[in-house]
């Protein structure tokens, strides 16, 4: 407990002990986590049972902890101890999780050996969860599927600590559950029931349908987009939904609500950052320095992710060009004139609206994205050869830096150090998209409660996405922001009712002020004067 | 270049900084002897909670003050020579101004208490009363029990602060139910019985007699004077109401009474010296407000005209509708317009409470014209700007009632009241 921060207690001992039903959780919640580690090394018999023996003491302890954190609390904000608590403050028990969750992700994405997979047949942990694998699909259980078991419970079992807290606040509630029925049933039981109806001559690719393009960076990757035509119609339709989904759907739903519908209602990310990352919100960055780097990374990503998916389309459809309608010129002269579109109306309607160097950086993107492109088409490389890179090198770069190191390692790993949105904030960029979408056009924002602010904070420590939600509700100003995921937590933690998550008309969204609501100042005397 | 030099770097103080530096490019100097920066006063509570660390009750970040020229001292002004435009501070340093705001704020009230002066007993509103509060109540083991004096806003927050620490609280409060000077009746004893159930030994109707020491001058207990009881406990907290900290101008030549005088235009009887916020006194009260407001957004009002006045668009003090929000537990408090704890003469008042205890709304109108006079709500938010233009409006009751869901503010997807809300409306109309 030495590195804890304990700020302004001397003595340090505060009101974070344990109550026997929290001590009995925790004890049955690390038993779970024995028998796992045990399967590493010692073979089980049975697997079934230990497995389901696990999995149970796993979520039962997760229960009985918030059981014991939560049952006897009346209605209101937990918040007590937060920033006392070392899990939770950066204290020793933080850094440990943090170094035991970056250590398990090194191993899940680059030595699964260690967690038992063999080409000759599961050992170890990965044999451990085949009954449950072969239960739902038939096959036997990879790295990827006792991951995707793990990642479901702990939706589930925190999801339900989440709601327990928030049991006061309905908004909570209903996008907890929403995020719990997503990842169970479209991220975990269809995909894996969907792997049954694959046979010697129809195969479909696992496919979680709500993993949109370009979260799922390997959405159209050409063995995908191969498989999904040769599965017929079923597949085809799986195709088309992916692709109105990115440029239809998602769009369309952002502006109605604001990137939430996705972020925190229905992605797989965003809902293992508010359940079981929802101890760890308070520790994202909230200085300008850091909102900086955030839009230069986030913008940066989504930037690669166009030009590596770009790269890739375009090289399986110049290998086959008989075999799709689509050749890769007219590919690549579509996505030219697709971005160069988009560029023009959102300079068309919003140059005002844009700081000064978003707009630099939107321009600078659209000048590589467009000059790649350019020097692709007019310098007719040989079809492996794609832009200046090769585009199987730019998609395992992609993979192993954005896809496993970012989302995984540091995404998730650092959850206890960076606080749970690190991914979602920097990296995601399908946030990125949807964040532009939001920022420009979306009927959503947070609105400030006239001048009934008195710049407490809560908002802003709490905001997950380091948004400093404060600097705008002292102000009278509506919160627009392109991170904000409209989780909804500001708006819960406000001593004063000061904020709300709506939807509404675009006028009047976003609303400088001079003098908050409640001074009578005489505008138009003040503005004749000044 | 001018200089202005403000005293004080809270709430009204910086506001004004901030608006002078919108509108001039004159040399600022905030003087403070609490904080280097800037915080939340009314953030305290959240650190001593655990909800938020120190630093994140400052709305600034360090670049903030070089970045728009605004020099921040750090000193303890002992007088104010306002012939040649001078302070001087504790230490012995002076400053001169050509323009200086006084924006001081409050200091916590004491009475005359045998033993308020004790070890252990503070009030609850500098950073320095927390670190106090960390020192003599830092977990139940070496803070028995507190014991808090006052039944206002400071006082049920520090009710809630040591209770966040699992510390038994025992609340004295001088009045029959809690603060029911300001609250109606109805809300009062919801608020009564919210208290309870978080375990705090509430006393009403009672009033401290004296502070006990123990051999090393530190608090041991208190006597209630009603009954004499003898409560034994660690730390007592003093928020029986704050008023204006001005003793450093006492023998200046501004004219003080409680606290700084001011015209509307928040200027002293001394050209060149305004003062604002808590520790400014109206000579006559504005609308129904009371002469000193101890609010902080009336402060945040007060440095937004004061900056106008002093970059020469003189402009009056003009606070709109009175309009206030506060938290009492897990129940949050807004206000709009003027609900009194008794109704006025032509005055009446509908109460509507949920039968889970922890919401309720207070509406006051006219018994004559039916016009709409006010709102408290408890456990429901609502909208300040629709309110505040029904108030311009002059809407009556009746309108208000049929359209609150209007106002509504709750989040997304919360159940609302404002059927029921009507219907009891509808029949208190019929019965009365």
């Amino acid at each position: 407990m030495a590195t804890i921060q304990r700020n302004m207690s001397l003595t340090g001992d505060v009101s974070d002990h344990l109550n026997p039903l929290q001590k009995t959780g925790t004890i049955i919640g690390f038993g779970g986590l024995v028998i796992l580690m045990y399967s590493l090394f010692g073979d089980i018999e049975d697997k079934a049972l230990w497995l389901t023996i696990a999995l149970i003491a796993l979520a039962g302890g997760i229960l009985l902890f918030s059981k014991g954190l939560y049952n006897d609390k009346l209605k209101g904000i937990k918040n007590h101890g937060v920033w006392f608590k070392s899990i939770s403050s950066r204290g020793f028990w933080g850094w440990l999780a943090g170094i035991t969750l970056t250590g398990f992700y090194v191993i899940l994405y680059f030595y699964e050996g260690l967690l038992g997979a063999n080409p000759d047949g599961n050992t170890g942990l990965i044999a451990l969860f085949d009954p449950l694998s072969k239960f739902l699909s038939g096959n036997p259980a990879s790295q990827w599927f006792v991951y995707g078991t793990l990642y479901t419970v702990a939706i589930l079992a925190f999801g339900i600590k989440f709601i327990w807290k928030y049991k006061h606040n309905r908004y909570e509630q209903l996008r907890t559950i929403s995020v719990m029925f997503f990842q169970t049933a479209f991220a975990f039981i269809i995909p894996e029931l969907m792997a049954r109806l694959n046979s010697d001559s129809f195969s479909l690719p696992y496919n979680d349908l709500k993993n949109m393009w370009p979260l799922n960076y390997y959405a159209f990757d050409g063995w995908r987009v191969d498989q999904f035509i040769n599965a017929g119609n079923i597949g085809l339709a799986f195709l088309i939904f992916g692709i109105l989904s990115v440029f239809v759907i998602s769009p369309f739903l952002t502006y109605k609500y604001g990137k939430r519908w996705y972020c925190s209602w229905v992605c797989g990310c965003g809902g293992l950052a508010e359940t079981a990352g929802d101890s760890f919100r308070q520790l994202s960055d909230k200085s300008m320095f850091a909102w900086k780097v955030e839009r230069w990374v986030i913008h940066s990503v989504l930037a690669f992710s166009v030009v590596m998916t770009t790269a890739v389309i375009s090289t399986y459809l110049g290998y086959d060009s008989e075999k799709y309608w689509l050749t890769k010129d007219i590919f690549l002269i579509s996505v030219a004139v697709f971005l160069g579109l988009l560029f023009a109306v959102i300079w068309y309607f919003k140059k005002e609206e844009l700081k000064k160097d978003a707009r630099y950086g939107a321009i600078g993107y659209l000048v590589i994205v467009l000059a790649l492109i350019g020097i692709h088409y007019f310098s007719g490389t040989q079809n492996n050869k794609v832009f200046i890179f090769e585009s199987g090198d730019l998609r395992s770069f992609y993979g192993f830096l954005i896809g496993s190191i970012f989302s995984g390692v540091i995404g998730t790993g650092f959850y206890p150090l960076l606080g749970n949105r690190v991914w979602c904030r920097m990296g995601c960029p399908m946030a990125g998209i949807l964040g532009l979408q939001q920022r420009l056009f979306s009927k959503f924002r947070i609105t400030t409660n006239g001048g009934q602010c008195i710049s407490c904070g809560n908002c802003s420590t709490y905001c997950e996405m380091g948004i400093d939600v404060r600097s705008y509700a002292q102000k009278g100003e509506n919160i627009v922001r392109a991170s904000c995921v409209g989780c909804g937590i500001c708006s819960a933690v406000c001593p004063r009712g000061v904020l709300k998550l709506e939807n509404g008309p675009q006028k009047g969204r976003i609303n400088p002020t001079e003098v908050l609501l409640g001074n009578d100042v005489d505008l138009m005397d003040l503005v004749n004067k000044s | 270049m001018e200089h202005i030099v403000i005293i004080g770097n809270g709430i009204s103080g910086v506001t004004a900084a901030r608006h002078i530096r919108k509108l001039s490019n004159k040399k600022i100097t905030i003087v403070s002897s609490e904080t280097d920066y800037f915080f939340s006063r009314t953030a305290l509570m959240y650190v001593y909670m655990g909800h938020m660390k120190f630093e994140h009750t400052q709305p600034y970040e360090k670049w903030f003050w070089k970045k728009n020229k605004i020099d921040l001292k750090k000193g303890y002004v002992k007088s104010i020579e306002s012939k040649n435009k001078l302070l001087h501070f504790s230490n012995g340093e002076t400053l001169s101004y050509d323009k200086l705001i006084i924006a001081t704020g409050s200091k916590p009230n004491k009475f005359g208490w045998p033993g308020q002066d004790l070890d252990g007993v503070m009030g609850m509103y500098h950073k320095q009363d927390l670190e106090n509060l960390e020192k003599y109540a830092p977990n139940n083991k070496v803070c028995k029990r507190g014991v808090i004096v006052g039944g206002g806003l400071i006082g049920i927050e520090l009710a809630e602060m040591l209770s966040s620490r699992d510390i038994p609280v025992t609340f004295l409060v001088r009045e029959s139910s809690f603060w029911n000077g300001v609250l109606p009746e109805g809300e009062s004893a919801m608020i009564n019985r919210h208290i309870k159930n978080h375990h705090i030994d509430l006393r009403l109707g009672a009033n401290l007699k004296e502070i006990k020491a123990d051999e090393n001058g530190k608090a041991k207990s208190v006597v209630i004077a009603e009954t004499g009881e003898e409560i034994a406990c660690d730390v007592v907290g003093l928020t029986a109401g704050v008023s204006p900290n001005i003793d450093f101008i006492k023998g200046s030549k501004i004219e003080t009474g409680r606290g700084v005088k001011v015209n509307r235009y928040l200027e002293t009887n001394i050209t060149d010296i305004y003062a604002i916020g808590d520790c400014a006194e109206q000579y006559e009260s504005i609308d129904q407000r009371r002469p000193i407001e101890a609010v902080w957004y009336t402060g945040r009002m007060m440095g937004e005209t004061v900056a106008r006045t002093i970059c020469g668009n003189r402009i009056p003090y003009n606070p709109g509708h009175w309009f206030n929000s506060a938290k009492f537990f897990d129940i949050e408090y807004q206000t709009y317009g003027w609900v009194f704890s008794k109704p006025r003469e032509n005055e009446a008042h509908f109460h509507w409470i949920h039968k889970d205890d922890t919401k309720c709304i207070t509406v006051c109108y006219d018994t004559n014209t039916n016009k709409f006079l006010g709102i408290n709500t408890f456990g429901i938010r609502m909208r300040h700007e629709v309110f505040n233009t029904w108030l311009n409006e002059e809407r009556d009751v009746d309108f208000v009632m049929k359209n609150l869901s209007k106002a509504n503010f709750d989040p997304e997807f919360f159940k609302h009241y404002e059927t029921d809300i009507f219907n009891a409306f509808k029949n208190n109309l019929i019965t009365t």
